[in-house]
């Protein structure tokens, strides 16, 4: 059992799990499937700084901040507990194009030639760790959710707004992956 | 106080115009939250939805694994409030569940592209940004303040952008 847990798990067994977060949220407490809101409740509890958009009773939304605590943790017991020493399977055009790039290191989910500290001050480290980590916080809020709050909640939902919002992560993915991607990756 | 006639965030339920939950519960009762949360902490990381080769590969059409985990998330969950709604469904303390509509505005199609190019950059959306420091890829913390200074940024200057 332990062994299996340690596999990285199949599609199906995931994607099921996470869609059950959305009626188990419903159902413990009347609360809507959402991550990125807790960077709103990050600014309104730390830096609300007179901003309308952050004068509100973040702490009335508290449990959001609970559960993203809960997700950190989830990662520290999922990497220690329930990890396997196998390198990441990546597919084989993947490897041979981040290759050209010098990213051959695959032993962890991130790519180490990218992301850590010494790079975070390099031309690429700092467009892919800084700016598309801006671009996330921005972005989401501007959509008004992410992955979990559109894709997930608002499909969910059968809510129109929020299949035009994953639309969009989709094709602003697909525009960056393929079209920009390769110039940051060479720098 | 609050700008609530334009405020329409579907993820902030305090502000929602009829919102009347008005007490605090205990800090303890959040605890359901926290359980819940390392339970989607860990299937993300081990479905690897957190790892950035997954993400290259989802927009890259190199996998079909994203694709599958997020299709029957959407299924599972759509199924379920099909279900909610049909039966309604209340919460475990006897309360309606509460799901209003979301309403449309130009933020989702120029917010949802800006978030589109950083989950490709990232490789990660907000939710595997926590589980990715939790992993022990500690400088992803860089990434997740500068996530929350994008949010800040938005909030400081919302008025002034279209939606």
């Amino acid at each position: 059992m332990l062994e299996w847990l340690q596999q990285p798990w199949p599609w199906y067994v995931a994607g099921p799990i996470i869609g059950l977060m959305v009626p188990v949220l419903l159902l413990i407490g009347n609360k809507r499937l959402g991550i990125s809101s807790s960077l709103r409740h990050i600014c309104a509890a730390c830096l609300p700084a007179k901003i309308p958009f952050f004068q509100y009773d973040w702490k009335k939304e508290a449990w959001n901040l609970f559960f993203v605590t809960g997700v950190l943790i989830g990662g520290y017991i999922a990497a220690t507990l329930l990890t396997s020493s196998a390198p990441v399977q990546v597919n084989e055009k993947l490897l041979a194009e981040l290759q050209l790039y010098g990213i051959t290191d695959h032993t962890s989910l991130l790519p180490v030639d990218i992301f850590n500290w010494s790079a975070v001050l390099t031309l690429r480290g700092f467009l892919l760790m800084i700016v598309g980590g801006f671009l996330v916080g921005f972005g989401t809020r501007y959509a008004g959710g992410c992955t979990s709050g559109h894709a997930i909640m608002g499909l969910s939902n059968l809510q129109w707004p929020s299949l035009v919002a994953t639309c969009c992560f989709m094709a602003g993915g697909f525009i960056m992956a393929n079209l920009i991607m390769p110039f940051i990756l060479k720098l | 106080m609050h700008p609530q006639d334009t405020d329409t965030d579907f993820e902030v339920r305090s502000l929602d115009p009829g919102y009347t939950t008005d007490q605090n519960p205990p800090w303890w009762h959040n605890t359901k939250y926290l359980i819940g949360g390392i339970i989607f902490g860990i299937v993300l990381t081990k479905a690897e939805v957190i790892s950035w080769f997954r993400i290259q590969e989802m927009f890259r059409l190199q996998s079909f694994h994203m694709f599958g985990v997020i299709g029957s998330a959407v299924v599972v969950g759509a199924l379920s409030v099909f279900i909610i709604k049909k039966y309604k469904l209340k919460t475990v303390s006897g309360e309606a569940i509460d799901l209003s509509p979301k309403s449309f505005h130009k933020g989702q199609v120029i917010g949802g592209l800006l978030f589109g190019f950083g989950w490709a950059m990232t490789g990660a959306c907000p939710g595997p940004l926590f589980a990715q420091i939790g992993t022990g890829a500690t400088v992803i913390i860089v990434t997740l303040a500068s996530a929350i200074a994008g949010t800040w940024v938005y909030g400081w200057l919302r008025e002034k952008l279209p939606h």
